[in-house]
């Protein structure tokens, strides 16, 4: 069978899967679509939530990220795994037993005021649609590679399904279909993982593969496949792979503004939601750990493994005599070869090979065969240029596994980013039609419009993302990023913790609170992003990790504020003291 | 939502104070694991290893993560024994 064909097999089978759950578990009432009438199971409801919560760029670049940067990269490893402790300790189990639709409702209700609802609104609505580009890209790219079409005619495929199965489905339909992309996420993550791990080390764990020593070869005696890392890096003009290069404080803070990001994500916490009480959240929150950890834990493993194989396959080598998926990712666009010194052979070392993403000159060809750019050359000895996010995908070609593997890790990725869009996009157009048109604009809007509402605003959110994954602004998208963790960070997170803990805290201190955390976070990086160009940072803080002090910020200002002024009513008192006590959650989700 | 008596109310800040207890003890250990060996004392770690990799890098790729698990996994267990004592894990209709 002809790769081609292994890639149509797979992944028709996994979308007719899809497409059968999520006709299978249509929404009736706005209970269903929102929340899944709070009836879901915690080991299914974990799967699903881990499936929502890898998106295709974890399941895509983050092995890349640890591939290029080595122990700078674990600050995306604690950052995300982390922030599920604060989530499920200091969020979750609180909040479902207050048992409304959404955590904007929660802000709304604990700060009595309308003002708060729209805050939440904006914050949710900002950090979704952030998120939801980024997928629609990661889909375009994996649709691109499969099919040999072009990343936009991707993109709309990708929006197409994801619309059709998010809108009819909701919630219920949503949370099934994510457990099964997640089996088919799991599955192909570790299949690689674990041929390579036995090929480069001898080891069936790739966990014990990363830690453990390099096959031996010509002769040469067994050394820690680490140490073998460290020193080619170093060979190479990078520093140490297991030292990484970032300041120390930095680390602290982007750690930091992801952990707490992560538990003030919307479209996290509303998971839990779908469960039925609050032990079955404990347990559930557990479950998605478990399942997240299955692929964070082997991310490493593969980051260190490809970057092995990288450098081992590529530098040095003649580019005639170059492996198939470099020029076959050559042809897509994502790898290029500048031979500056004319010896016909790929030399890769630290440094850019030229600025700027490649820019091929259309039907021509060096004297090796290579395609040709018409970027201006940089001034270092670097020749290669590779797109990190290739390394995933590339990464069963290099190690030379069958076709089946390669076709399953395609799946993987559509299923990444299919899961995630969908989710995110439940989520934003709750914001829309629940806490929006519903609660702020119009209460009087009955169930059936308001699901009308939220099929709406889906459908307008996606063509909004799919404009931006088929022109993304250039590295807009990933800079986003910083700002959906640093404005979680910043605004959810405190208020909502303070508003669990704190009796005291009242309207004043948390609207302000969320209001200067957010305006601070989004200036500080506004300006160093989009505006200045020098790297002058307060105290070195860089603006991935300024949501840490915004973080702190909030905190303050709230905290200061509400004891300067009286306390909250006792209504809001005794609602504290009704979702501090997990007995009587299993009553029912209250929407209105 | 009838009002509580003094009784319950005073059970339930008995609760709160146990369950603030134990997410002290458990969120001191997330972040001795994370930032603690992760970060702030890698370097002193690393001079010992784990097979072979330097124990902070290890800690920082993979012993950070499996100590997040076995914490959420003592917080259920500690949390349903601390609800089961308080008769709390009853299904109430």
């Amino acid at each position: 069978m002809s790769q081609e064909l292994w890639n149509f097999t797979f992944i028709g089978l996994t979308f007719g899967v899809y497409i059968a759950i999520a006709i299978s578990s249509k929404a009736a009432s706005t209970k269903e679509f929102y929340v899944a009438s709070g009836g879901v199971s915690p080991f299914a409801n974990g799967m699903a939530t881990a499936a929502d919560w890898m998106s295709a760029a974890t399941f895509i670049s983050m092995a890349g990220i640890i591939a290029a940067s080595g122990y700078d990269a674990s600050r995306y490893l604690m950052g995300w795994t982390g922030g599920f402790v604060l989530l499920t300790t200091l969020m979750v189990p609180y909040l479902r037993k207050f048992g409304k639709f959404t955590v904007v409702d929660f802000l709304g209700d604990r700060f009595e005021s309308n003002l708060a609802r729209f805050v939440g609104v904006c914050c949710s609505i900002f950090i979704c649609m952030t998120y939801i580009m980024g997928q629609m890209r990661g889909v375009g790219m994996v649709f691109s590679r499969l099919f040999e079409i072009d990343i936009s005619t991707g993109v709309i495929i990708g929006s197409a399904i994801v619309f059709f199965y998010s809108s009819i489905g909701g919630m219920k339909g949503i949370t099934y279909t994510q457990v099964a992309q997640y089996m088919v996420m799991a599955i192909a993550y570790s299949i690689p993982a674990i041929f390579i791990s036995i090929m480069l080390t001898d080891q069936v764990v790739p966990q014990l593969g990363l830690i453990g020593d390099l096959k031996a070869s010509d002769g040469a005696g067994a050394i820690p496949l680490l140490q073998k890392l460290n020193e080619l890096n170093v060979e190479l003009g990078f520093s140490k792979y297991t030292d990484g290069s970032l300041p120390m404080i930095d680390m602290f803070c982007i750690t930091a503004a992801l952990m707490f990001g992560t538990a003030g994500l919307p479209h996290v916490i509303v998971r839990f939601f779908t469960v039925s009480d609050v032990k079955a959240v404990r347990k559930s929150a557990f479950w998605t750990l478990s399942c997240i950890a299955v692929i964070y834990l082997t991310a490493p493993a593969i980051g260190a493994f490809a970057r092995t194989n990288f450098i081992q396959e590529v530098n040095n080598k003649a580019y005639v005599e170059a492996p198939s998926w470099f020029t076959n990712w050559e042809e897509r666009g994502l790898i290029a070869w500048v031979d500056k010194n004319g010896d016909g052979k790929m030399q890769y070392s630290n440094g850019l090979a030229f600025n700027g993403i490649p820019s091929y000159l259309e039907d021509k060809k060096g004297p090796a065969g290579q395609r040709m750019v018409s970027n201006t050359l940089a001034d270092s000895k670097n020749e290669v240029f590779f797109d990190q996010d290739i390394l995933v995908m590339a990464n069963p070609e290099m190690a030379g596994l069958p076709k089946w593997v390669i076709a399953l890790v395609m799946a993987g990725c559509v299923a990444a980013a299919l899961s995630t869009a969908a989710g995110l996009l439940l989520v934003l157009s709750t914001s829309i039609s629940h806490d929006l048109m519903k609660k702020i604009i119009n209460p009087n809007i009955s169930d059936k419009q308001e699901i009308f509402y939220a099929r709406l605003a889906s459908f307008g959110s996606l063509v909004v993302a799919a404009y931006f994954g088929i022109n993304p602004p250039a590295s807009f998208v990933a800079k986003t990023v910083a700002f959906a963790f640093g404005l979680a960070a910043s605004s959810f997170f405190p208020t909502i913790m303070l508003g669990i803990f704190s009796k005291r805290v009242n309207k004043i201190g948390g609207i302000l609170g969320m209001v200067s955390g957010i305006t601070f976070t989004f200036l500080y990086i506004v300006y160093f992003q989009f505006i200045v160009d020098h790297k002058n940072y307060f105290l070195g803080i860089s603006p991935e990790g300024i949501g840490f002090v915004g973080m702190l910020l909030n905190f303050t200002v709230s905290l200061v504020f509400s004891y300067l002024t009286p306390p909250p009513s006792q209504e809001v008192m005794d609602m504290i003291e009704e979702i501090r006590i997990p007995q009587g959650a299993s009553g029912p989700i209250q929407g209105h | 939502m009838s009002q509580p008596d003094i009784e319950t109310l005073e059970l339930h800040h008995k609760y709160w104070r146990s369950n603030i207890h134990i997410l002290g003890v458990l969120l001191l250990v997330w972040f001795s694991v994370s930032y603690g060996c992760g970060i702030l004392f890698r370097d002193a770690l690393d001079q010992f290893s784990i097979g072979g990799a330097p124990l902070g890098f290890w800690f920082a790729q993979q012993g950070s993560i499996l100590s997040f698990l076995a914490i959420l996994l003592i917080y259920k267990f500690a949390m349903d024994r601390l609800d089961h004592k308080y008769g709390f894990d009853e299904v109430s209709k």
